[in-house]
């Protein structure tokens, strides 16, 4: 290898400096190169959004269409960024439909049973949800860390398992909500309505961008989400790195509970009751937004704001569609293709970086 | 008398940066056993997956009864009646011995798979041998001895007239060996010849009709196996005087510490290490010689934590350390820089800076955050110290070379504060200049103090880095020699068990 050549001594000082210009340059490049393509990415959407606006006689970037779309895509964007963390690590959480409305259900007999009402009724209701959820996860991750067992089987199992057990405590019904008034501000209530002439931002959306702020920073700037990364990408070199790889896959399950039991608590709180048919099939949707999202189902790449945006994507071509009157027969051919192509084309652009 | 069944006519392999194979010439009579021996990374594994047509040769001449031959994959080979088996068995975990022997070659009628003619074919070629199976029983429910068997059944079924064995009684007991030897007789007597690869230098008498010495990718010399005293082998795969290519190691002080105390271990995971026990001082380097699958890297992987220790005791400075996870390990000043750095060592798909601090993150918190710009002050630092070639210290680490892949591993582990390192096969795969440059950094970590182990199936290296030389052997040590007294003959008749 002509470039490992290990220089003479005289040359040396030249050569470093050299390698250190070249070595500034190349990134200089990549920067410049990452720009440009952001830029070409932002501006095609930006035109793509324009025409489809047109299209739809400007229904879509409408002010109500937009808060809108936010917030349809509230709980599917709260799910999947729990589901990323669990992705990473190579997992996968096939439970958290059925955790919807098990929480669902279960935050709906709590509000009804207690016996105040206001902030405190909503915090009990929200703190028991996320015991349900969290635990949950947590009998999701045991027998994968104990036994190491596929997480595709013991997330299966507890998706069976949530979804009976919340038919079995409603009854088979929806449980309305007794007094919906705590709970009226995070499911229809806006903040800042009507000012400047627009309507507010839903409470619903101001919850998704917490969770999804929250959950990038833990990601993307503290050890945990190191870990994470580093356990999805080599857990044996982890485990030999001192990482406590027990504890932190155990977390990636429980977060993902906990994050389906938000998405419980907007659900419940938008239909004012928890019904055990709540969030069937959803689990697909949010490992569809965590794919789209860039996310490796390999384990050891995956970012909280790809996931966002990929949760982002379905539900503006969702709205789209609506918006354009495309059947929803349609829509399904159109989704799975959007979502196969997305992952083809982040493959290809795998292979094209490897290959330069 | 009728030519070599097989003549292989110098064989050049050229890997990156490496002549694997330097124009080796070697030939098989029919019904002949033909041992074929050497160091690691002599190339005697190169020169058989060449003959299997696991890889081309880049040049050299390949006949079989006298006909150049070109052989251009495993199905070819298959074709020419070569048959191999690996240390590493190829059975079908979950089918069973009959259809483990006739895969890829199974009798059909019609659209379907014969079973009556295969069950009968697998019983023709046993019978014949006089081996008994159990036929319906699933590959992986078998003893070593009877996937071997199988193995055996295979390359017999596909007719091959010679048959490739690497390693075959690493993992056999004494009757099975035995059985093993009578089995090679027989089969011997009906022309099937064999080249068998082994580094148990003591069983090769028993077996073997000729013995062909491999160093450093040449053919040094072929004799009949009776004219070749064990001695006279052993200084044929040694060969060379030892280069000296490695740095002064300093003396230790006559009144060094022991850093490093290790109790009467064992463990239980992979070869089972007993009651290993060894001390090493301040500024000391302890070489761990041995075969490959002599325990060596239990040893090392029971002091880190990587396994757990079953019983024995390991000190620091004196006081005992509780050892139950690589992090307890970490925490008590001991570092594993393992022996296979894509799989153990490195997060490939992460950079260069996320690789150097995962092992001590904790030193970079900022109350909940990590403190990139920390961080990559002391990547970059060791990128300059180790001069580890890579554009930044953002680069992914899967892009860089095999020898800086290796720095970068040291790196994460010199961040730390650690007394013990634990080295295990250093250098294996990387190129000469980086390889001094890390014997380099050993000795400056002995001049700060520390105690090191090395595990190294590179006999020059253990024995020219190492202040003591331990030989292990079957999980054990089995010698404990000072610098001046390890010679090359006397590690390898020890390692072998020529030597007790």
């Amino acid at each position: 290898m002509a470039g490992d050549k290990v220089p003479q001594a005289a040359e040396k000082a030249q050569v470093t400096a050299e390698m250190a210009a070249r070595a500034d340059d190349a990134a200089a490049k990549n920067r410049r190169a990452a720009t440009i393509r952001t830029t070409a990415i932002v501006v095609g959407f930006i035109a793509l959004l324009y025409v489809v606006n047109v299209l739809a006689h400007g229904d879509l970037l409408r002010p109500g269409n937009i808060t809108n779309v936010l917030r349809q895509i509230t709980v599917n964007a709260i799910m999947a960024v729990g589901q990323t963390f669990v992705i990473i690590t190579a997992g996968i959480d096939l439970s958290v439909g059925s955790l919807i409305a098990l929480t669902g259900v279960v935050m709906a007999q709590i509000a009804n049973a207690l016996p105040f009402s206001g902030a405190g009724n909503f915090a009990v209701t929200l703190l028991v949800g996320l015991a349900v959820g969290c635990a949950a996860g947590y009998v999701n991750a045991l027998p994968v860390v104990r036994l190491g067992l596929p997480p595709f089987i013991t997330t299966l199992a507890m998706m069976q398992v949530a979804r009976g057990l919340a038919f079995i405590l409603a009854h088979g019904q929806p449980i309305p909500l007794k007094n919906s008034a705590p709970f009226d501000w995070l499911g229809t209530g806006y903040l800042f309505p009507g000012l400047l002439g627009l309507p507010g931002i839903p409470y619903a959306v101001l919850v998704m961008a917490v969770v999804v702020i929250v959950f990038f920073v833990l990601l993307a700037r503290t050890a945990y989400g190191r870990y994470v990364l580093a356990l999805g990408g080599n857990e044996e070199a982890a485990r030999l790195a001192g990482v406590d790889t027990v504890r932190v896959k155990t977390l990636v399950y429980v977060i993902s509970g906990g994050c389906a039991a938000v998405a419980g608590l907007l659900l419940m709180s938008r239909f004012a009751s928890g019904a055990p048919q709540n969030g069937t099939g959803y689990e697909l949707q949010a490992i569809a937004a965590v794919v789209v999202g860039g996310t490796s189902l390999m384990g050891g790449r995956g970012t909280i704001v790809g996931t966002f945006f990929g949760a982002l994507l379905i539900g503006v071509l969702n709205n789209v569609m609506n918006l354009l009157h495309v059947e929803s027969y349609t829509q399904l051919i159109v989704l799975g293709v959007v979502i196969l192509l997305a992952v083809v084309l982040d493959e290809l652009r795998k292979r094209y970086l490897a290959a330069r | 008398m009728p030519g070599p069944l097989l003549t292989m006519r110098d064989i050049v392999k050229t890997f990156p940066g490496v002549r694997a194979l330097d124009g080796v010439t070697f030939d098989v009579n029919a019904g002949e056993v033909h041992a074929l021996v050497g160091e690691n990374g002599a190339g005697k594994s190169t020169l058989m997956k060449i003959l299997a047509g696991a890889q081309p040769a880049d040049s050299g001449e390949i006949t079989i009864d006298g006909k150049t031959v070109t052989i251009d994959g495993p199905k070819t080979a298959e074709r020419f009646g070569i048959g191999m088996i690996y240390q590493e068995f190829n059975l079908v975990p979950d089918l069973g011995v009959i259809e483990n022997i006739v895969l890829g070659v199974e009798p059909r009628r019609g659209l379907f798979l014969d079973r009556a003619a295969a069950a009968a074919e697998a019983a023709k070629v046993l019978g014949e041998l006089g081996i008994a199976l159990p036929l319906d029983r699933k590959a992986r429910r078998l003893s070593v001895a009877q996937q071997q068997l199988t193995e055996i059944a295979k390359c017999l079924v596909r007719k091959a007239r010679l048959i490739v064995m690497d390693e075959p009684t690493a993992a056999l007991t004494e009757r099975e060996i035995t059985a093993l030897f009578a089995l090679i007789a027989k089969l011997k007597a009906q022309n099937v010849a064999f080249v068998y690869i082994s580094h148990r230098l003591e069983e090769l008498p028993r077996i073997a009709d000729r013995v062909t010495v491999l160093r450093d990718g040449r053919a040094i010399e072929t004799r009949a196996m009776a004219q070749m005293p064990p001695d006279d082998l052993i200084r044929l795969m040694v060969g060379r005087a030892l280069e000296n290519h490695f740095p002064e190691l300093p003396p230790v002080a006559p009144d060094a510490a022991v850093v490093l105390d290790v109790r009467g271990v064992s463990a239980a995971s992979g070869v089972r290490v007993n009651d290993v026990a060894f001390q090493v001082h301040a500024g000391e380097i302890v070489g761990l010689a041995g075969l490959v699958g002599a325990g060596r890297t239990e040893i090392v992987r029971a002091i880190a934590g990587a396994d757990i220790p079953t019983k024995g005791e390991i000190r620091i400075d004196g006081k005992r350390v509780v050892v139950r996870s690589p992090r307890s390990a970490i925490a008590a000043g001991i570092a594993l820089i393992t022996e296979d750095r894509k799989a153990q060592g490195l997060v490939l798909g992460m950079t260069v800076r996320e690789n150097t601090t995962l092992a001590h993150l904790a030193q970079f918190e900022r109350g909940i955050f990590i403190d990139k710009p920390a961080e990559t002050s002391v990547a970059n630092a060791e990128i300059a110290e180790l001069r580890i070639r890579t554009p930044s210290a953002e680069q992914v680490v899967r892009n860089l070379s095999g020898g800086n892949q290796q720095k970068v591993v040291l790196a994460k582990w010199l961040i730390g504060h650690a007394r013990v390192f634990l080295f295990d096969e250093p250098t294996r795969g990387i190129d000469v200049g980086a390889k001094a440059e890390i014997y380099a950094l050993m000795v400056e970590l002995l001049k700060h103090g520390a105690a090191i182990v090395m595990v190294s199936s590179e006999l020059p290296e253990v024995l020219g880095m190492s202040h003591r030389v331990l030989v292990v052997r079957g999980g054990e040590v089995r010698a404990d020699f000072a610098r001046g007294e390890a010679t090359p003959d006397k590690v390898i008749a020890v390692a072998t068990g020529v030597a007790a």
